[in-house]
């Protein structure tokens, strides 16, 4: 297999490599926390710090072990293809922006688009099906969550203007 | 005796009219979430958690367990009928039940699978009636060592029992209990690993964490998988439920080893998924029928099934008794009770009595209505299944943004929902166990309190955790439930060295 094929894609374990290390930097992130918050003990008895620096120096322990095991295994299986991961992003990037605007826009407005979108561009639905969904999953989820359990959610300036 | 009668002012509450309407609608809720991609047990519960928010505490906890328990039966719907686990602990049951779908067998599966949960529910609610509370009781007399000695043994179980790499485990939790150490220190009442941030005051609520993980990482894994459905009919009629009941009776040592191994799993916090697989196996082992497992055998659904469900209820035996949660759904039942004001743990048994045996007796009859319910719309079920995936997702990633702003109305809180789901995806496709993480930040806290506590009686010395026996018995259980494998391996060397 060539990596221009279209079955290419990032192999598992180098991935998997990237992701210990990220889980190792987290730990080290912790410990460094920790250690502004004092390790040590106080009057008070242990520190804020003392028990999220070991927490810290376990996660930097079983990572450094991980990984050993992780370049150790001679398995170049892929982690997935770039046509996998493409679809993954697909979802991704539009939440991203979904919930990036929301506090802006308030929740309904974007849960309108973001299913329009969805439907519409991934699956290809004629505007009348895209229509229906897009706006009723929003009524429903006024109705359940406003009106009848009463559990307030993110509203812009659209319902403002309709008095919601 | 005493604790008939609290059973049965239990079964009083439970039966109140509205207690039931909310058990009937957590069940045909929890059918639907354990039927869809993406949404399972739970972050299902999670996402649903804010409606109860105004609810009294026993009704709010019925409906919430009754989600759980459809949520454990919808799974063996798309396993049978699609040959897509719906929930994890329903890939065992895919084995036997989808090739018997495909032999036209559908319906006797289905109810199979349904009577065993059934049975194994059962079993467990049984085995709570009557050991929870003298837990509770024995439990009562704990001090801070013995407390974290419990969190020691669960967490411990989960490094010893899972079938992920045990550093990968030990990793995954030891994230989760840095997440559940930001924010305020509740003993010194300062602040840690914040680095300035106001949104990180409060720390990470495991629920966005459960809602992200589970949900948002699980539909990006389906993604990645392009679903495609192509399923059988689904139809049972009162004949065929009938016929297959006349031949379950003589599974019956299946059925409660599969009990037996449920309860013990769902216990200790490996929970319902290597009971399910664990109490496969072993029927495969041992049936005479062994060799026909994988073709469509009965038994192969009858086993998985039956142990899930009872791992499933049992989880909730040390979340009510210890406040130890045995399984993720369980950890979020457990936080609902903090949101409702309620302390979970052993003085639930003395304090709460009605919220205790009330929940107690809606397990018994929320089962008996789910099985009714699943045996009857099976049909209507499978249906929502053949919605296509591109209107189910948006659906539920909408779902999943209102649940996680819910929690706190805050839209920080979606925002670290989204990142949580990436960080799950990335995990699950590495091999993390995502369990351990998720009870390390509910019970992080507390853990830390108890060692801390501890260590300030003992003047900083470890020895505090061996000072008697009853710590001492259960640490030294820990240390088993840590390095078992290492100890079954080491057993099979010295068998095979001596023979």
């Amino acid at each position: 297999m060539t990596t221009n094929s279209p079955d290419a894609g990032p192999t598992h374990k180098a991935v998997e490599a990237g992701v210990t290390l990220l889980i190792a930097l987290f730990g080290a992130i912790v410990i460094y926390g920790s250690v502004k918050a004092g390790i040590n003990w106080g009057a008070e008895g242990p520190r804020a710090g003392f028990f999220p620096f070991y927490v810290g120096i376990f996660i930097i322990a079983s990572s450094a072990i991980n990984l050993w095991n992780g370049l150790r295994d001679g398995d170049d299986a892929l982690f997935a293809e770039w046509g996998q991961l493409r679809q993954v992003m697909s979802v991704v990037l539009p939440t991203a922006i979904y919930v990036g605007v929301m506090p802006f826009t308030g929740l309904y407005l974007a849960s309108i688009i973001f299913i329009g979108w969805f439907m519409r561009w991934l699956g290809k639905y004629s505007w009348l099906v895209v229509t229906a969904v897009a706006l009723g999953m929003p009524i429903v989820t006024y109705l359940i969550f406003e009106r009848w359990f009463l559990v307030p959610l993110p509203k812009g300036p659209i319902e403002e203007w309709l008095g919601l | 005796m005493e604790e008939l009668v609290n059973l049965f002012h239990g079964f009083a509450v439970a039966l109140q009219p509205f207690n039931i309407m909310v058990m009937i609608l957590g069940i045909v809720l929890g059918v639907i979430i354990g039927v869809l991609p993406g949404l399972g047990g739970a972050n299902g519960v999670a996402i649903l958690l804010p409606l109860t928010f105004s609810m009294p505490p026993t009704s709010a906890i019925i409906m919430l367990s009754c989600i759980y328990w459809g949520a454990l039966f919808g799974g063996a719907i798309t396993s049978i009928l699609f040959n897509i686990p719906g929930e994890p602990w329903s890939v065992a049951t895919t084995f036997d039940g989808y090739p018997m779908a495909q032999q036209g067998k559908a319906g006797e599966a289905l109810t199979a699978a349904f009577t065993s949960s059934f049975v194994g529910a059962l079993f467990a609610v049984v085995m709570i009636t009557l050991v929870a509370p003298l837990v509770a009781s024995f439990a009562l007399r704990f001090g801070p060592a013995e407390k974290f000695a419990v969190y020691f043994l669960a967490f411990c179980s989960f490094v010893g029992l899972s079938k992920e790499p045990p550093f990968k485990t030990i990793a995954a939790m030891m994230i989760g209990f840095a997440l559940a150490a930001v924010g305020l220190d509740s003993i010194t009442g300062q602040l840690r690993l914040t680095f300035g941030s106001t949104e990180l005051l409060n720390g990470f609520d495991f629920l966005i964490a459960v809602i992200g993980l589970f949900g948002i990482g699980e539909i990006l894994l389906t993604m990645e998988e392009g679903l495609a459905f192509r399923g059988g009919k689904a139809k049972i009629d009162l004949r065929v439920v009938v016929q297959t009941w006349k031949q379950m009776p003589q599974y019956w040592i299946t059925s409660l080893r599969s009990c037996l191994i449920g309860c013990w799993m769902g216990i200790t916090p490996a929970g319902a998924t290597p009971a399910s697989f664990m109490s496969y196996g072993i029927a495969k082992r041992v049936s005479k029928h062994g060799h026909n497992f994988g073709k469509g055998e009965v038994e192969g659904v009858i086993a998985p099934e039956t142990a899930a469900h009872a791992a499933g209820t049992a989880a909730l035996l040390p979340m009510l008794s210890l406040g130890v949660p045995g399984s993720p759904t369980a950890a979020v039942l457990l936080g609902g009770l903090l949101i409702w004001g309620l302390q979970p743990g052993p003085m639930l048994f003395v304090e709460q009595k009605e919220f205790v045996w009330g929940l107690i007796a809606s397990m018994y009859l929320g089962n008996l209505v789910g099985l009714i319910v699943v045996l009857t719309c099976v049909p209507v079920f499978a249906a929502i299944l053949r919605v296509p995936f591109s209107i189910i997702a948006p659906l539920i990633l909408v779902l999943c943004a209102i649940g996680a702003y819910s929690v706190h109305s805050s839209t920080f809180d979606v925002v670290m929902m989204l990142v949580f789901g990436v960080v799950g995806y990335l995990l699950k496709k590495c091999n993390y166990p995502l369990a351990p993480l998720v009870l390390a930040i509910v019970l992080g806290d507390k853990a830390e309190e108890a060692f801390r506590q501890s260590l300030l009686g003992s003047q900083g010395s470890l020895g505090v955790f061996f000072s008697n026996t009853l710590v001492g018995t259960i640490m030294v259980l820990g240390l088993v439930a840590l390095f078992w494998s290492l100890i079954q391996q080491g057993y099979t060397r010295l068998r095979t060295a001596v023979a």
